[in-house]
């Protein structure tokens, strides 16, 4: 134990002493937090749309300006053509076209219904179906209003069928309560991945591990000297991205604090043994880095960060139970928004622990003193 | 000091990188107390032998023991019993010269009383007192070696290996670092060294001549001359060599 201490002495004179380590401490996070929270949401700000309105009645007018009254929407209108409207599109000027026939007020009138063409820029799939949803639901609403005018009273009255949902933990969809925890799931695990690894890998460069490994330091210490610490700085990056998460998006800490940094501590032995078993086989810090960055780009599409995993097809699905972000991004936002508790996540703790166990052996094992 | 006991045997020693053979059979002791030079041109398998004897490389076949362990199977005893200063330089040049001394002191499991007082003896014999808060890096090149070379024997160690130790500096702090060796073979420890200064291998006890894998000549530098019929090392090297 006296080595290990040495050891950890070592690591960290040399972890403070390095003067590009304090602003990846405290600006990493800080960043993280404040811009990719916001620019990581789905909701959407504007749309623009371009009316064509071939009608030019009341009615149409009154669709226009419904439309036009939602701020939601920036309406460009008074356009004379189909093919104006395209050339918009075309141009990314505006997201989506309506175009209302010449017939609309006439068939509004005589068949009570109509139809309408909405042209959508679907190169951002899931922006287009929000915009598309959101406009649709504009002009039902315009229509039932029509019904409800022109209904004959004494006739069939529709029964309609309201659905109010609620949603928990979330109510207001926030989009940033869901969004935090996990940015600050990746933040943990880049510092994981990527500082660890890199610290040894700089040994090997500088050829100071020589002179470690004619020592009689035992594999374990040395591994652990190199895990220790930025475990430490992980912990310490966590509290700091949840103190910013509390303090710019009041956002809610449920849970206990005490399992949140529990599950933490697995995580970050995980992800730091897996940087450090990358750089017992790496040579330099540049074949280190191209092996971390390939595994953590695959790890954080797949997690489930952005896209809910419950779309992803099957085999994806399968994939994902190897993906130790999928558990951890889980347990984040359930212990964090729904203030889950320990029997809740037990499975995915299970996992988490078996996962950092084996690979914090691995590295071990692979970590070889005589060549 | 010398006796005739080895610390150091090496039996039919064979190392090969895949068709390559960098040590071709070789024999020798190293006996308790000498200076052991171990000579040769670049690449003619040096550093492969003294990495096999520290422990940081694993021999195809032989029969080597270092310090009374065995090469294959005891390497972690053994690194418990030498010290070794490597070609390229290896003490933290980000820490300070006192950081390295506590570190390396540390991990040799040295108690604290004892590390302590011998690093002031060290630091007084060295004339870095003042120096000891020092950045590694910042020190000029023959300093760090023979700042290397002691903190590669504080821990007392039976043996020393040193790569090509004066490799890049002045004759004077060669002349410096030859009389700290001295004076770690006063303090009874064996050393290992290779050089390509053959300057250097007349204040050997006996030194061994490679090339190209193999130990073409091994004796006392007086008998070499003899036996090459030369008036330096350099001669014999050269002959050798040849």
């Amino acid at each position: 134990m006296r080595t290990l201490y040495y050891i950890l002495q070592k690591e960290f004179t040399q972890i403070f002493r390095n003067k590009s380590m304090l602003p990846v401490i405290f600006v990493m996070p800080l960043i993280q937090m404040l811009v990719l929270v916001f620019a990581a949401t789905n909701e959407l700000r504007q749309v623009d749309v371009a009316i064509v309105d071939f009608d030019n009645s009341t009615s149409s007018r009154k669709l226009t300006s419904e439309i036009a009254g939602i701020p939601f929407f920036k309406v460009k209108q008074n356009l004379v053509n189909t093919q104006e409207a395209e050339d918009l599109l075309m141009r990314n000027k505006v997201d989506l076209a309506l175009i209302i026939p010449q017939s609309f007020d006439k068939d509004l009138t005589l068949n009570k219904s109509s139809e309408v063409q909405i042209l959508v820029d679907a190169i951002n799939g899931s922006a287009a179906q929000l915009s598309l949803g959101y406009l649709s639901s504009v002009i039902a609403g315009y229509s039932q209003k029509i019904l409800l005018k022109t209904a004959v009273p004494g006739s069939v009255m529709m029964k309609n069928i309201v659905v109010k949902p609620t949603y928990w933990f979330n109510p207001q969809l926030n989009f940033k309560y869901y969004m935090a925890p996990g940015i600050l799931v990746v933040l943990i695990t880049v510092i994981g991945m990527l500082l660890g690894g890199m610290n040894l890998v700089r040994e090997k460069e500088i050829g100071t591990i020589e002179q470690i490994n004619v020592t009689p330091i035992k594999k374990w210490q040395f591994i652990a000297g190199k895990l220790l610490p930025f475990l430490a700085i992980g912990l310490f990056d966590l509290a700091f991205g949840l103190l910013v998460a509390r303090l710019a998006f009041n956002i809610p800490i449920r849970g206990s604090f005490l399992l949140l940094f529990g599950m933490a501590s697995i995580y970050l032995v995980l992800v730091l043994s897996l940087g450090l078993f990358i750089s017992t086989i790496s040579d330099t810090q540049q074949q280190a880095t191209f092996v971390t960055f390939f595994m953590l780009i695959v790890f954080i599409l797949m997690s489930g960060l952005f896209t809910p995993v419950e779309s992803m097809p099957d085999w994806a699905q399968k994939l994902d139970y190897a993906n130790p972000l999928y558990y951890f991004v889980k347990i984040m936002r359930s212990v964090i928004l729904k203030g889950s508790n320990f029997p809740d996540i037990i499975n995915e703790a299970a996992t988490l622990s078996v996962f950092a166990a084996s690979i914090f052996g691995l590295a071990i094992f692979r970590y070889r003193k005589t060549s | 000091m010398i006796t005739k006991e080895p610390v150091i045997t090496v039996k039919n020693m064979v190392k090969k990188f895949g068709h390559f053979v960098a040590n071709d059979n070789l024999n020798f002791e190293v006996y308790k107390g000498e200076i052991f030079g171990f000579l040769g041109a670049n690449g003619a398998g040096k550093t492969t032998a003294i990495r096999i004897l520290c422990g940081l490389s694993t021999p195809t076949s032989g029969e080597m023991k270092v310090a009374g362990f065995d090469v294959f199977r005891q390497t972690e005893k053994i690194k418990q019993n030498i010290g070794y200063m490597s070609q390229k330089f290896s003490l933290y040049e980000d820490l300070t010269i006192y950081q390295n001394i506590r570190f390396y002191g540390g991990v040799y499991g040295m108690k604290v009383a004892e590390r302590k007082a011998r690093t002031t003896e060290m630091l007084d014999r060295l004339g870095l007192t003042d120096y000891e808060n020092r950045k590694i890096g910042d020190l000029p090149l023959g300093w760090k070696q023979k700042l290397a070379f002691s903190i590669a024997i504080l821990h007392q160690p039976k043996i020393v290996f040193l790569d090509e130790p004066t490799g890049g500096v002045d004759p004077i702090t060669r002349r410096q670092f030859w009389n700290l060796i001295y004076e770690a073979v006063e303090k009874g420890i064996t050393v290992f060294v290779t050089t390509h200064y053959m300057d250097e291998a007349e204040y050997c006890d006996r030194v061994s001549i490679m090339a190209d894998g193999r130990i073409v000549a091994l004796d006392t530098p007086e008998k070499l001359k003899e036996q090459y019929n030369a008036s330096n090392m350099d001669e014999v090297f050269l002959k050798i060599a040849r």
